[in-house]
């Protein structure tokens, strides 16, 4: 059993490592094909297209990405640079600052409009209007009214992750089983009591969900939010603007192998950040990995 | 047994008389009505099984016993004292398991002494020996999903008891089990009343284990419920699962009570009840048989 599930994990490890060498290899082929491809010998579909009315140069084509190799040259280079590292450090600030406040205030929010009729009967319709606005929306207001760049940032991020909380967390308590309930009833359970041993647990697992879902999103939100703010000028200038900027930089410097080692960073980055909220999800609900 | 039982001395067996007890749902027009003018005796520290044809409204009747719910009309007495709302004194085991699976054996065993701040030394120990009592003791650290079903059937079991109610309602508490796992919480559960006689009311379907548990047995009509038949089960105990085949007397009730149930069943049968098809043509083809 023990022996069947190691080699279990094996083979899907080496499966992992394989495709994402056959996407590597696929990636170098595509990109060189700018240099094995004469122009000149397609230039009977190149008068094809323009006969029909289609110009060449708007078509999409591989070789215009940066090859694997080309993106790792360029990242050796920026990986002795503090202000690539500075870029990390940026985002995961913001990710985790507007994450965490998510956090704090999402899930005593969710489980009040969980608990109580009243609150859910006075806030959960403007919530419902407010969920739908896309956080990205929201950066020319939040500029307007946060005093500096680093709060309206922060802000739209912390919204990214606080709608998927609060919803995942009133759907998980909302669903407990009511025998649950009844049982704790019956054994003399208080209402705090209730609260805190069948309510906050039975929610726990919504909760995580809803924090994977959230993480994820922040990351989606810092990146642009970075990307539209110009990263917070005031904190070290160009090097200080996180990794959407970096990316956004790289871009605006003509630079195509460092767009895609910053994308490649935040891939890396979000994927570090959903391992943290895994790990620290089996630590808070061991009973589900029981199964 | 040498060793002391720490349940025994504190026992209170209460009783639970009903009178005229009707429940209905839905608005004035439109209710249907579910349980109809039931009146019966939970008698003390004794076992009285319910049997019915299901769907008849049992559950609603638990319902009503557990306080959840209130009856539209009549009234339901434990110890002469009216029943409002849920409490401690009437404990009810749900027809699928109701452990909190966030919570170890152990956590859900002293759920309710926590719960009532009553973690004492005394409190540990009587889990402990009921931890023992119902097998157990290597499993305390283990969490509802990682026991088996007849596992988890007694570890609500010790959940229930160590609130030392003085009612235990059990709703078709071993339905789901395979039989064989049946048959061994059927010893189980009988094993652990002879030992503490506190008064039980146990729900199911099962003719046999309803013969096998009885003192008392409450056969209901199908719906809206109503008692149709209380008979006394005056098999001896410590009773042994080869009594139901053996014993004249077992026997004896159970054609008695299969012979009701049927005569329930036609009548639904007459009103176009499936389930109540399946029963008449189960039982004709035993009466052909023997």
């Amino acid at each position: 059993m023990a022996l069947a599930r190691k080699a279990y994990i094996g083979t899907s490890l080496w499966r992992g490592v394989i495709s994402i060498a056959v996407f590597l290899v696929l990636w170098e082929i595509g990109s060189l094909s700018k240099i094995w491809i004469k122009w000149d010998t397609f230039e009977w579909l190149r008068n094809l297209l323009t006969g029909m009315g289609l110009k060449p140069a708007y078509l999409p084509w591989i070789g215009a990405v940066p090859a694997p190799t080309e993106v790792l040259q360029a990242w050796a280079k920026v990986i002795g640079d503090p202000g690539y590292w500075q870029s990390w450090y940026m985002s995961f600030f913001r990710v985790m600052a507007g994450f965490i406040a998510a956090m704090l205030v999402g899930i005593p929010f969710g489980l009040m409009l969980a608990v109580s009729r009243t609150a859910y009967g006075i806030g959960f319709p403007v919530f419902e209007v407010l969920r739908p606005i896309p956080p990205l929306a929201w950066v020319p207001a939040s500029i307007i009214f946060w005093p500096t760049q680093e709060m309206s940032i922060a802000f739209v991020t912390f919204l990214g992750a606080f709608y998927t909380i609060v919803i995942n967390v009133v759907g998980g308590a909302r669903s407990i089983d009511v025998r649950y309930f009844q049982a704790a009833r019956s054994m003399g359970s208080s209402q705090s009591d209730i609260f805190w041993r069948i309510i906050l647990p039975g929610t726990l697992p919504s909760i995580m969900v809803g924090s994977a879902v959230g993480m994820g999103i922040t990351w989606e939100v810092v990146v642009a939010a970075e990307m539209i703010s110009g990263g917070g000028s005031q904190i070290g200038g160009t090097s200080g603007g996180g990794l959407g900027f970096f990316i956004w930089n790289s871009y605006v410097g003509g630079s195509y192998e460092q767009i895609v080692v910053g994308m490649i960073s935040i891939g890396i980055a979000g994927f570090i950040s959903s391992e943290l909220l895994r790990t620290l999800g089996k630590r808070v609900t061991p009973w589900l990995r029981l199964r | 047994m040498s060793e002391q039982n720490p349940i025994r001395s504190s026992i209170r067996a209460g009783e639970i008389v009903a009178r005229n007890v009707s429940k209905s749902y839905g608005a004035v027009h439109f209710s249907k009505e579910v349980v109809k003018d039931c009146s019966f005796t939970i008698e003390r520290a004794k076992l009285t099984v319910m049997i019915g044809p299901s769907g008849c409204g049992k559950s609603t009747l638990i319902r009503l016993l557990a306080g959840f719910e209130q009856p539209t009309s009549g009234t339901l007495e434990l110890n002469g004292q009216r029943i409002e709302g849920p409490g401690r004194d009437r404990l009810v085991l749900f027809q699928e398991t109701a452990l909190f699976p966030w919570m170890t054996t152990w956590d859900n065993i002293l759920y309710g002494p926590r719960a009532r701040g009553e973690l004492t030394k005394e409190t540990i120990e009587l889990a402990e020996f009921l931890l023992q009592k119902v097998g157990l003791r290597d499993f305390r650290r283990k969490y509802p999903t990682q026991l088996s079903g007849g596992m988890q059937r007694r570890a609500e079991l010790a959940r229930a008891m160590i609130n030392n109610p003085e009612v235990m309602i059990l709703d078709e508490p071993f339905r789901g089990l395979d039989a064989m796992t049946k048959e061994l919480m059927w010893e189980y559960y009988s094993a652990l009343y002879e030992e503490n006689r506190r008064t039980n009311f146990f729900v199911t379907t099962d003719i046999d284990e309803a013969i096998f548990l009885a003192d008392r047995l409450l056969i209901m009509s199908n719906i809206p419920t109503q008692v149709r038949a209380v008979l006394e089960v005056d098999v001896p105990r410590p009773r042994k699962l080869a009594d139901l085949v053996e014993n004249d007397r077992s026997n004896e009730i159970k054609m008695e009570a299969l012979a009701i149930l049927h005569e329930e069943a036609m009548k639904s049968f007459s009103r176009g009840s499936k389930a109540a098809a399946d029963f008449v043509d189960a039982y004709s083809k035993r009466v052909a048989k023997g």
